[in-house]
């Protein structure tokens, strides 16, 4: 065990836990930062997406260790009102099934816009690409992400 | 207007004052086919009565609120549930909230979600609430202005009078509404007034879902909560011995706790017992059948052959007409076991407090769980509550309740509250399968192609009846003859979106296309002949589908879709009815360069009225996504009683890349709205496999179709426009 002072949605926490603890459980189980979802545990399927320094990066498999004091942005600090250009696009297209993936999938398209700020079409197939949909939303998580890009 | 048969006061309405001088009124949701209505106390309503499993209340300021007792896992009945009731009251959507009640402690007769059932079961019911609701504040404002009722106008939760000039709000009305009787009789809306329903309304849950809320059951946390992570035995074994001592010594490691054929790591994080679960030394015996891949092939040959078939229906004489026709078809199918593979992984919270139990999170089926811990405890079904919490998805292993039950055993052995957690590993290797089947067709047609023989012998491991013998084409065959024979495995299964059709309609759907060729006929005529057939002289008894409506659909695919016309275009047809539901589709396959690139599925969906079009669509594209996916991929081998593919590595899930455009139509046919979560899932598999064939002649008899050898030089490609 090991005190780590990172900085989490633009504010400091310090936790007390093993090198080896994957940033995802840290954010959940530590601080209850929920919002980062845990589904496959071994970046497969993009439910844990969150920034580290601006990078979409699988939560699961970031030892809390490895991350220093580089800036962690989760679902949870995107916004305070849930109205980041991206979550408006994906309220507006009405994306979610059952939501679970969606945060990951939020959070990847935040890390696309911000590096290519006008993807074609299959710019957004390949980011997007990363992040697993069981309920089989990619037409609308597509579309909401078109629309992001138009109106951010 | 639509009037309806005159119902009981007992029937399901009871409207009474709430404390803050709303108006409440009682409604029971779920209601199979015989509504038990009681008339309560107004005390009972409010104190969460029994009878009632839902409750619309209007407040003083004329806020609508709903409460929904049904799981949500994605279907969105969240959404369109309320939608109803907000239609027939002459809400203002609005200032309509809707609230996810929990489970009582009886007498609840359908709070599940399974079987695309719940619209179908609560249309009439949510109807009449808001219609209800509706005439006592209608009455209410006629008393106050006395005024005729009759000429009372309600618009978006105003309640006006055209004569005297007055109006006012819902609220304003709610305290004297409260004190009137329930009609006998409700005058619901012609469905061509409807304002709200057949609108696209949003997901009401959307603002705390891009945010990040705590809304699932894996977000839930409590102040002493323990965690809990459980290695299950192998298929078909039991334990032997233990050695924790590795795991014990993980820091973070509270106990280790083993309970039949499970053992469990408990402590007071996640992250040190996925660690420690790893750790653990388990011998294993056997205890039954250690089954893998090659004894499941073994067995499914010997059955097909040798097996003594349970008869699931027997028109005319199969094998006459088959040993005199003048050309025969048979061909055999499979697909594998294949796992649920819901996002959010299997997870329970228990606190068992001596004879007294809490639950809390996702379940498809809470009065399951609660019964599964009844049993398990052998305490009283009152003694438990459950607290249902969103669901990241259930494809039907949320109505499973082992996970309950595990976190109540383990809450129980720590004397503590305690949530289990399945990692994905858990989810893939921890069984309630969609079985694995095998199907065998045979088909006598005669010297002018006319199918006048049809027989289907399924085999399923676990499966029950793997056939669904009152389905087409039962009905249009003189000689029909369908079988089902079921092998005991040891291999668990469950409902899987769409139980049985998800395969049977890809299997026999391909397989009609192959009888289609033999007889020469184009594929979507000869199902239209076939159709014709069991319209005009329909054969044998029951017949599950409606003609009329299957016709109706396959002919507005074949349109939609501009069956035939391009000769660039590859297509493959499908339609199946299942769920109370109609769906054809068509799969667009071009060649380019030689490669055959799947372009598009188009769809026809019959589910009666759309409630709400934006939601339907969903249901209809995730349907299909779902079902390609997994015919595509989907596949669970097995060793030794163990599945190989233990993760989203080995356990392939579609992705963004590989979904072709989907073109969706729904037919206004007039009818009451069905189900949608499953049944536009059936047709996909058989659409693409039959244009596969269409593009290259290779004919795709087993899923995954990545894995079988006719598809090894295939290079499927998919492009969206």
């Amino acid at each position: 065990m090991a005190n780590y002072n990172l900085k989490i949605n633009g504010k400091s926490h310090t936790v007390d836990v093993d090198d080896d603890t994957p940033l995802l459980w840290v954010l959940r189980d530590n601080l209850g930062l929920v919002g980062t979802k845990f589904s496959c545990g071994i970046a497969q399927c993009g439910a844990c997406t969150v920034h580290i320094n601006g990078n979409a990066t699988f939560s699961c498999l970031t030892p809390v260790s490895s991350i220093g004091n580089a800036e962690v942005l989760t679902i949870e600090g995107l916004s305070e009102e849930g109205d980041h250009p991206v979550q408006k696009a994906w309220a507006e297209v009405d994306v979610a099934q059952c939501g679970y993936c969606q945060a990951g999938q939020i959070m990847t398209a935040v890390a696309l816009l911000k590096s290519n700020p006008n993807p074609n079409m299959e710019e957004i197939d390949n980011a997007m690409n990363r992040n697993i949909c069981r309920c089989g939303t990619y037409h609308k998580i597509r579309e909401a992400v078109a629309l992001a890009a138009k109106t951010k | 207007m639509t009037t309806l048969t005159k119902a009981s006061r007992r029937d399901f309405l009871k409207i009474a004052g709430s404390s803050v001088g709303g108006l409440v009124i009682g409604f029971s949701w779920f209601s199979c086919d015989s509504p038990k209505m009681e008339v309560l106390s107004t005390e009972e309503i409010l104190s969460q009565a029994k009878s009632f499993n839902s409750y619309l209340s209007i407040s003083p300021s004329g806020d609508v609120v709903i409460y929904s007792p049904n799981p949500e896992l994605g279907q969105n009945i969240k959404t369109s549930f309320p939608m109803v009731v907000a239609e027939e009251l002459d809400a203002d959507w609005e200032k309509v909230r809707v609230l996810q009640a929990n489970l009582d402690t009886e007498k609840y007769d359908r709070q599940l979600t399974g079987g695309s059932g719940a619209m179908p079961h609560s249309w009439e019911r949510l109807r009449k609430a808001g219609a209800t609701a509706k005439f006592v504040l209608v009455a209410a404002a006629a008393k106050a202005w006395n005024v005729n009722a009759s000429e009372i106008t309600v618009e978006k939760g105003i309640i006006s009078h055209k004569g005297s000039g007055k109006s006012g709000h819902f609220g304003e009305f709610v305290a004297e509404a409260a004190t009137m009787t329930a009609p006998e009789e409700v005058t619901l809306k012609d469905k061509k007034d409807f304002k709200i329903i057949g609108t696209s309304v949003k997901n009401v849950d959307s603002k705390e879902m891009y945010t990040g809320k705590p809304m699932y059951g894996l977000d839930f946390y409590r102040e002493g909560m323990l965690h809990a992570m459980i290695q299950r035995a192998p298929f078909g074994m039991k334990i032997k011995a233990v050695d924790d001592s590795a795991a014990r010594g993980v820091s973070g490691v509270k106990d280790v706790v083993t309970f039949g054929t499970s053992v469990a790591v408990v402590g007071e994080s996640t992250w040190p017992l996925l660690k420690a679960k790893k750790l653990l030394r388990i011998d294993y015996e056997p205890d039954g059948a250690v089954e893998s891949t090659a004894d499941h092939d073994r067995i499914f040959a010997d059955l097909m052959l040798n097996g003594k078939p349970d008869v699931k229906r027997k028109d005319g004489n199969f094998d006459a007409a088959f040993k005199g026709a003048a050309q025969v078809v048979t061909a055999e199918y499979q697909c594998p076991f294949i796992a649920h593979s819901p996002m959010e992984p299997e997870n329970f919270f228990a606190h068992v407090k001596g004879d007294k139990v809490e639950l809390i999170g996702p379940t498809q089926t809470p009065d399951r769980a609660r019964q599964a811990t009844a049993q398990l405890l052998g305490i009283p079904l009152e003694n438990i509550t459950v607290e249902i919490t969103r669901l990241g998805g259930g494809f039907g292993r949320r109505l499973r309740a082992d996970y309950v039950e595990e976190a109540v055993e383990v809450s129980r052995a720590m004397n503590a509250p305690v949530k289990v957690t399945w990692s994905r590993e858990d989810e893939l290797t921890g069984g309630a399968y969609r079985p694995a089947v095998r199907y065998r067709f045979e088909a006598g047609l005669d010297a002018s192609g006319n199918m006048i023989a049809y027989k289907l012998r399924g085999v399923g491991m676990n499966a029950g009846n793997c056939t669904r013998e009152n389905n087409f084409p039962s009905g249009a065959v003189a000689n029909v003859l369908i079988e089902s024979i079921e092998h005991k495995s040891s291999i668990t299964t469950n409902a899987w979106r769409a139980p049985i059709t998800n395969f049977l309609a890809y299997a026999e759907q391909s397989f009609l296309d192959e009888v289609a060729l033999a007889a020469g006929k184009d594929p979507v005529q000869f199902r239209l002949d076939l159709l014709q057939q069991a319209k005009t002289s329909p054969v044998g008894g029951e017949l599950g589908y409606d003609v009329d409506r299957m016709i109706g659909v396959v002919k507005a695919a074949a349109e939609k879709s501009n069956w035939g016309k391009d000769p660039n275009v590859k297509q493959g047809f499908s339609v199946y009815y299942s769920h109370r539901s109609y769906v054809a589709q068509v799969a667009d396959i071009a060649m380019e360069g030689g490669t055959p690139v799947l372009k598009k599925v188009t769809a026809v969906t019959d589910c009666g009225m759309v409630v709400n079009p934006i939601g339907a669509n969903h249901q209809v594209r995730g349907g299909i996504v779902d079902g390609m996916g997994h015919a595509m991929y989907g596949n669970l081998t097995f060793e030794n009683g163990v599945p190989k593919q233990k993760n989203f590595d080995s356990y392939r899930l579609i992705r963004m890349k590989e979904v072709p455009e989907i073109d969706t139509h729904f037919l206004d046919t007039g009818f009451d709205p069905t189900g949608l979560g499953e049944p536009a899932l059936p047709p996909t598999g058989g659409a693409i496999a039959n244009a596969i064939f269409s593009a290259t002649g290779r004919r795709l008899r087993s899923q995954p179709f990545i894995e079988q050898k006719e598809f090894s030089d295939i290079k499927l490609e998919i492009r969206r426009a």
